[in-house]
């Protein structure tokens, strides 16, 4: 699937190139994106390296377990393959929590950990198991409290009310994440049918 | 109140980690050793899938499929201009901001318009971008339906964001 969509977006960009006459725009921008990603994974380098040893630390210190302890009856339902009070539990609220208040910072390295921490307990692995695709659906969904930077960038334009769009986006994406579980399930009874 | 929010993070499990007698440096750097490998597995991820990305918008597909969508979508009442917007947004997080930019520039921070790609920017994630990255970082090959589960809450995210802004704005 992500094979599928990686050539989609490539082939149907050269074949388009070749049609509107624009090959030397994407030759640009095929090297650009080279220089631009290994920036952008430079810049994630210092976050994601912190960010793993503070939860390393909050592991160790038993914080992890102690919220995995508190969210479990509500995410065993979201999560049924999980064993019970694993740890990962806490590894996933920490995300969720982390992105909820807009500290994308954080909950991308703690959202990687959790990642490894699903492969862990699963069979297969190079096959997704179902936690990973719910917990990956809740956040590409993003559910997020205060979409920060869009704010700010209303601020540079001059918007009267900014924080306006809060209630909206947060509406809309909660809607999107209830519909992501939902259609989340229907494709794991599908697969296990 | 924001800046409070990571130090006091950072605080509580240091101290909770001085309370239970970790050996919190070691713990720290034992845990950004950890981290040095999920970077790694994830930049080949980033360089490759960026590129695709970087492709498919300098050719002008973008733009093109975004035109084939417009008739469907004028007529359930979303406006043109933010439809190339909703089309990249599962792709690429800064090239969609990039447009929000413009779009504000243009129509002004407080139009229909500006509101209704704010939302819509506000309100989802970069679909392609973590999923790469998440799966990289975890070392799966196969995906099965993370993708397409993905983009269809992607699509109920813009679809809700319609709803929501003519609700509330």
């Amino acid at each position: 699937m992500v094979s599928a969509a990686f050539a989609f977006l490539l082939l149907s960009g050269f074949v388009f190139a070749a049609v509107n006459g624009t090959m030397a725009e994407v030759n640009e921008a095929l090297f650009q994106s080279m220089e631009q990603s290994v920036q952008l994974a430079i810049s994630l380098a210092g976050v994601i390296l912190f960010w793993t040893g503070v939860m390393k630390t909050a592991e160790a210190a038993g914080i992890v377990s102690w919220l995995a302890h508190i969210v479990q009856p509500l995410l065993s339902r979201l999560f049924p393959e999980i064993p019970r009070d694993h740890p990962v539990f806490g590894f996933i609220a920490s995300n969720m929590a982390a992105n909820f208040f807009g500290l994308g910072n954080a909950a991308t390295p703690i959202g990687l950990k959790t990642m490894r921490e699903l492969r862990q307990i699963n069979d297969d692995r190079d096959t997704a198991s179902r936690s990973m695709i719910t917990f990956l659906a809740l956040n590409t969904a993003g559910v997020t409290l205060i979409p920060t930077t869009v704010i700010a960038l209303g601020i540079s334009h001059g918007a009267k009310n900014p924080a306006d769009i809060i209630l909206p986006a947060f509406l809309a994406t909660v809607m999107s994440a209830c519909f992501a579980i939902v259609i989340d399930r229907y494709y794991a009874r599908k697969r296990n049918r | 109140m924001a800046a409070w929010l990571i130090p006091v993070i950072i605080a509580v499990v240091i101290t909770a980690g001085l309370y239970r007698k970790v050996n919190i440096y070691t713990a720290l750097t034992d845990g950004a050793k950890e981290g040095l490998h999920t970077w790694i597995a994830i930049v080949p991820h980033l360089v490759i899938m960026m590129a695709a990305v970087a492709v498919f918008r300098a050719s002008g597909a973008a733009d093109w499929i975004a035109g084939l969508f417009k008739p469907l979508t004028s007529l359930i009442g979303i406006p043109p201009e933010v439809v190339p917007l909703a089309i990249i947004r599962p792709i690429s997080g800064s090239a969609t901001l990039a447009m929000l930019d413009q779009i504000m520039r243009e129509f002004g921070a407080d139009s229909y318009i500006a509101k209704l790609a704010a939302v819509m920017q506000g309100s989802t994630d970069t679909t392609l971008y973590v999923l790469a990255i998440y799966f990289g970082a975890a070392g799966i090959k196969k995906t099965g339906d993370a993708l397409k589960i993905g983009l269809l809450a992607d699509a109920a995210a813009f679809a809700s964001a319609v709803l929501t802004v003519a609700w509330l704005l």
